[in-house]
Order: structure tokens, then C-alpha cells, then sequence
């Protein structure tokens, strides 16, 4: 009984947390690392967040983790066990993006942020389930299952990060990344009552990201705390030679930017966010977290972003033209799937229509029609220009205010199978995520609430490009402020 | 506008997917509806707007015209479902005959 609660408590743990405990010696790695794979052996067969895991190798690690630490290592990340979404290649460890075509794909090479993350000592438990190619808002797209939400096991974790934020909500790993192209950190972050930080375009690598939409996807972490989406952040932040779209500036010390001291801060509430058809319980919490940021000495200001509704249309041909690009590189050829065909186009076709799943195949299609000749025009090149009109938006706003007040997704975890048959109802989840990616800027969902029906709310705060600490001082304020974070769901 | 189920086949041959008679009719019915959701940035007037296709302030970044460490050639192939000699190998792209 009592070993049974002392492993609950190492499970219940984040990133500080657990750092402060190794340091003081009250827990190894390896204790560590132990309670949470086995908190993963019991409760995933319900969950499936994880789509696999690597126990020889993280308690491997783990043990040299402890070694290093007796020898006076001090670095606050070491030991600290992550689960890492399934799009972000891991060398050795098999990494499928979700979809059956890479079923079995043995990654020769690292993404740099996981790279980044095992050089500050942490270690891989295992890689979590995503919509395929991080292509839904409800991880019911994966190749291999959906992931249930551990608030209510009938409803989506949100997604495409649904792997990763389950696993943290359900205490199966201390923290995660995940990967955000028009909301799949922040918005699965707000489903599973927990934290969800998008960085600035360029803020974080993606070499190694299985790309999507290359103008926006961005790698994020998914944590209990702001502190710890600081600390994960500046682990994996800064510019890298294998990534061209890494912008060129010194990585702050972002855990430095949480005083819990907002007074004069300016915070635009934006009208266009605050529409028909936001679950009332949603919009109500949201608003009461705008009074708690007014007592902690914010200003709140309200704004407008004029082009906000033409943002889900821009974003749908944008991401869908660029993953029509990307995902080109599936020909059965030099890795994943290989189905024959009578002549090399007949085995393009015969591998793509085998391996890919129908959303894949719903986005390749539209973004090649958007695409294609007599369309490009109309579609590809007038959402790029509609898309600057969004930018502008932004960066109109962001000359009066310091960060923007918002829901981060127009309801609470709906019930699995509710929208996978509407692709547009599914599509219409992201309507207060997408701006962020098409603007380049960084944004993050914190908890503020819960509905009637006790399933966790989450609210957006949105700052300039590079603006993270910023974003992070005003959600670590209002996160202490309050008590949302201390409820966890029962499992 | 109606995407007939002949267009959603020529749209599925740029994209080399091989679709069946029922993903043909289901994505030209889907495609129809997320087209005409997408239709309303037509109403925009564009017409002084540069494009913006990514976000970065940054232009011609270039690396050092230096070697270093890359794949080996059996690591960059050892995914592929069928080599010959440290080679991917194809389905041969043109006829011999020379037709």
C-alpha cells in the first residue's frame, strides 16, 4: 500500500517537480522512469495514448542518468522521463506519423528537438499517438486506433496531439511534445485540462518533424504547468544549421520571465473571437478568466481582428496545398509502404491508395486541386494573399496591446465518432487556433474552468512572433492565481 | 459548382492515389462542400495584397560551403523495400522498345 501511494505521487509529478526531487535525492531516475512505464502498462490498454513504448531503453538511459548525477551532474532536465509524438523521428525507435504507410519505418536520424532534449538528459518513454500526419483536431484519424480523453473515455483527446496530451493529463509522463500546424498543441492542451504552449514560427526546429504544412507547423510542449512548458521550451528552442527557418536569435531564459507580476499589462480581448455557437459554459469561463487577469492588475482592452472569420477557409488551402507537396515524398520507393505496380506510376498509385487513410487522402486531394492548373490562382495564391490581410490583423493589434485573449477551441472534448463523418464540422474545431500558425505567432492554452458535465476548458493567450515570454509570464500569473490546475481526472 | 466525379479522378491522377468508385463519390461530395466553405475569401478584394507565403523575416539564408557528417550510404537505404548495391531500385520509367 505504502510503495503503491509513494508510486502514485512520483507519477503525479511535472517537470519541476520532479527535477526538484532528484535533486534532493528523494528519488532516482530509474524510480521514476519505473513509476511511470508502469503507470503506462496499466492504464494505456483503455487510453491508448502511447503507440509504443521503449522501457529497456529509457530505463537504460535512466540508470545513466543516475550515474551522471552521483558524479555532480546538476542539469535540471536530467533524468526526467517525456513521451514524445509519433511525428518526431527518434533514431532507432520505430516512428510512423500515425499512418500505416510508415508502419514499421525505422528512422536513420533524430529531430533536432528530441536531439536537444536528450542532450539535456531526458529520456524517451515511448512515442504517442497522432492523427495521421497530425492531419485532425481529434486523434481519431490515426492509422492505428483512436486515443480516448482521460476526462471521459467515451470523448476525443482533441488532437492531433491527442497521444501526447492524454499521456500527460493521465500521469503517464511528467510532460510531451507535440507539434502545432493550426492547433494540435494547444487545442488537445484545452480538451485534457492542461498546458499547451505553440511557439513562434522558427522559435523551434523542425528538422526531423515529418512535415505537414512546412510555412506552419511548429514542435511545442504539452505539460502540467507554464513553468514547465518554460523549462521544455528553452531546451528545445534556438536556431539549427539543418533548419533554415530557424530564426537567428539567442534563446531567452524563459523560466526568468514567470514573476507572477502583470500589472499594466495590456491583454486584447478580440470581438470576432467571442461568436455564436461558443459552448455557453466555455464562453462563461472565459470571460471570468478575463475579470482574474483585470484583479491581477491587467488591462484589458478590447480589440478587433477584422479578417478573423476568413481565417479557417485561408488555412484549409494553405495547409492542404503544402501537405499535398509534402507528402509526395510516400512513392514506396525509398522507405514505408511498397504495394507493386505494372509500371512506376501504377506503384505510386497502388502504394498511395493502400497507405494512406482517408483524411490524408481527402487533404492531398483538396490541396492538389487548390493546386492545379486554372485553380491556382483562385484558390493557392488568394489565400496567401488573404493570408497577409490576416498577419496585418495581428500586427496591427499587437502595436496597442502585449498579448490577446481568447478560447482556445469553441467547445469541450466532444464524443468520439461525433464529427468523423463531417470533415467540416471536424475542420471547424480549429476556428480560434489557426490564426496563430498563419501569423507566425506564439500562443498558448492554459486550463480556466470546467463544464456542467466536469470536462476541462481552456482559454488561448496569443502573443507577438518571439513573443513567448510574454505569453508565458501572463499565463504562469493567472495559472497561480487560480486553482483549475489542482483537479486531475480519476483513473 | 459541382466537382463532377471525372474531375476528382483527374485531381486523384496529379496526386497519384489510387481511389475507389466510392472514395470518388464521397470526396467529390466533400470536396464540394470544403470548396464552398473556402469560397468566401473570393469576396476579399485582393487586388493590392502581396502574397504571403511564409512569415519569416529572413531571405537567402545560406550554409558554409563546408563537408560534414551525413547518413552512410547503407543507413540511407536500409528503409527501402528493394536495393541493388547501395541503390534504390525501380520500376524501369521508359520503354526499351523507344515508343
Amino acid at each position: 500500500m505504502g510503495s503503491q501511494n509513494s508510486t502514485k505521487h512520483l507519477t503525479s509529478l511535472g517537470v519541476a517537480e520532479a527535477s526538484a526531487g532528484l535533486a534532493a535525492g528523494r528519488f532516482t531516475s530509474v524510480d521514476l522512469t519505473k513509476a511511470f512505464l508502469e503507470r503506462i502498462e496499466r492504464l494505456d490498454g483503455a487510453l491508448h495514448a502511447f503507440l509504443r513504448t521503449t522501457p529497456a531503453e529509457a530505463l537504460e538511459a535512466a540508470s545513466g542518468a543516475d550515474r551522471a548525477r552521483a558524479d555532480g551532474d546538476s542539469r535540471p532536465l536530467l533524468g526526467i522521463p517525456l513521451a514524445i509524438k509519433d511525428v518526431l523521428m527518434t533514431s532507432g525507435i520505430e516512428t510512423t506519423a500515425g499512418s500505416r504507410i510508415l508502419e514499421g519505418f525505422v528512422p536513420p536520424y533524430s529531430a533536432t528537438a528530441v536531439n536537444k532534449l536528450k542532450a539535456a538528459g531526458t529520456i524517451v518513454l515511448g512515442k504517442t499517438n497522432t492523427d495521421e500526419f497530425a492531419m485532425g483536431s481529434s486523434t481519431e484519424n490515426s492509422g492505428y486506433g483512436p486515443t480516448r480523453n482521460p476526462w471521459d473515455l467515451e470523448r476525443v483527446p482533441g488532437g492531433s496531439s491527442g497521444g501526447s496530451a492524454a499521456a500527460v493529463a493521465a500521469d503517464e509522463a511528467p510532460a510531451a511534445l507535440g507539434t502545432d500546424t493550426g492547433g494540435s498543441v494547444r487545442q488537445p492542451a484545452a480538451f485534457c485540462g492542461i498546458v499547451g504552449l505553440k511557439p513562434s514560427y522558427g522559435r523551434v526546429s523542425r528538422y526531423g518533424l515529418i512535415a505537414y504544412g512546412s510555412s506552419l507547423d511548429q514542435i511545442g510542449p504539452i505539460t502540467k504547468s507554464v513553468a514547465d512548458a518554460a523549462l521544455l521550451l528553452e531546451a528545445v528552442a534556438g536556431v539549427d544549421p539543418y533548419d533554415s527557418t530557424t530564426m537567428p536569435v539567442d534563446v531567452p531564459d524563459f523560466s526568468a520571465a514567470l514573476t507572477g507580476e502583470i500589472s499594466g499589462m495590456r491583454i486584447g480581448i478580440p470581438h470576432e473571437y467571442f461568436v455564436e455557437g461558443i459552448q455557453p459554459e466555455v464562453e462563461a469561463a472565459v470571460r471570468a478568466s478575463i475579470e482574474q487577469f483585470a484583479s491581477l492588475g491587467a488591462e484589458t482592452v478590447p480589440i478587433h481582428l477584422p479578417n478573423t472569420e476568413l481565417a479557417l477557409p485561408v488555412y484549409y488551402l494553405v495547409v492542404t496545398a503544402e501537405a499535398s507537396a509534402n507528402l509526395a515524398r510516400f512513392d514506396g520507393i525509398r522507405f514505408g509502404l511498397s504495394v507493386d505496380g505494372d509500371t512506376v506510376f501504377d506503384h505510386f498509385r497502388q502504394t498511395r491508395g493502400a497507405g494512406f487513410g482517408s483524411e490524408v487522402k481527402r487533404r492531398i486531394m483538396l490541396g492538389t486541386y487548390a493546386l492545379s492548373a486554372g485553380y491556382y490562382d483562385a484558390y493557392y495564391l488568394k489565400a496567401q494573399q488573404v493570408r497577409t490581410l490576416i498577419k496585418q490583423d495581428f500586427d496591427n493589434a499587437f502595436t496597442d496591446v502585449d498579448v490577446i485573449l481568447s478560447p482556445t477551441s469553441p467547445t469541450t472534448a466532444f464524443r468520439i465518432g461525433e464529427k468523423v463523418d463531417d470533415p467540416l464540422a471536424m475542420i471547424l474545431t480549429d476556428i480560434f487556433t489557426t490564426s496563430a500558425n498563419l501569423a507566425g505567432l506564439c500562443g498558448i492554452s492554459i486550463p480556466c474552468g470546467f463544464d456542467d458535465g466536469g470536462l476541462p476548458i481552456g482559454l488561448q493567450l496569443l502573443g507577438p512572433s518571439l513573443g513567448e515570454e510574454k505569453i508565458l509570464r501572463a499565463a504562469h500569473a493567472y495559472e497561480q492565481s487560480t486553482e483549475w490546475r489542482l483537479r486531475r481526472p480519476e483513473l | 459548382m459541382k466537382l463532377t466525379k471525372d474531375e476528382v479522378q483527374h485531381v486523384a491522377e496529379l496526386a497519384k492515389l489510387q481511389l475507389s468508385d466510392a472514395e470518388l463519390d464521397e470526396y467529390a461530395g466533400q470536396l464540394d462542400q470544403i470548396l464552398a466553405y473556402a469560397q468566401q475569401i473570393q469576396s476579399v478584394d485582393t487586388s493590392a495584397v502581396p502574397p504571403t507565403p511564409q512569415v519569416l523575416p529572413l531571405s537567402n539564408v545560406l550554409a558554409d560551403d563546408a563537408s560534414r557528417d551525413s547518413l552512410s550510404n547503407d543507413q540511407a537505404v536500409d528503409n527501402a523495400p528493394d536495393t541493388d548495391g547501395g541503390y534504390f531500385r525501380v520500376i524501369a520509367v521508359f520503354d526499351e522498345s523507344g515508343a
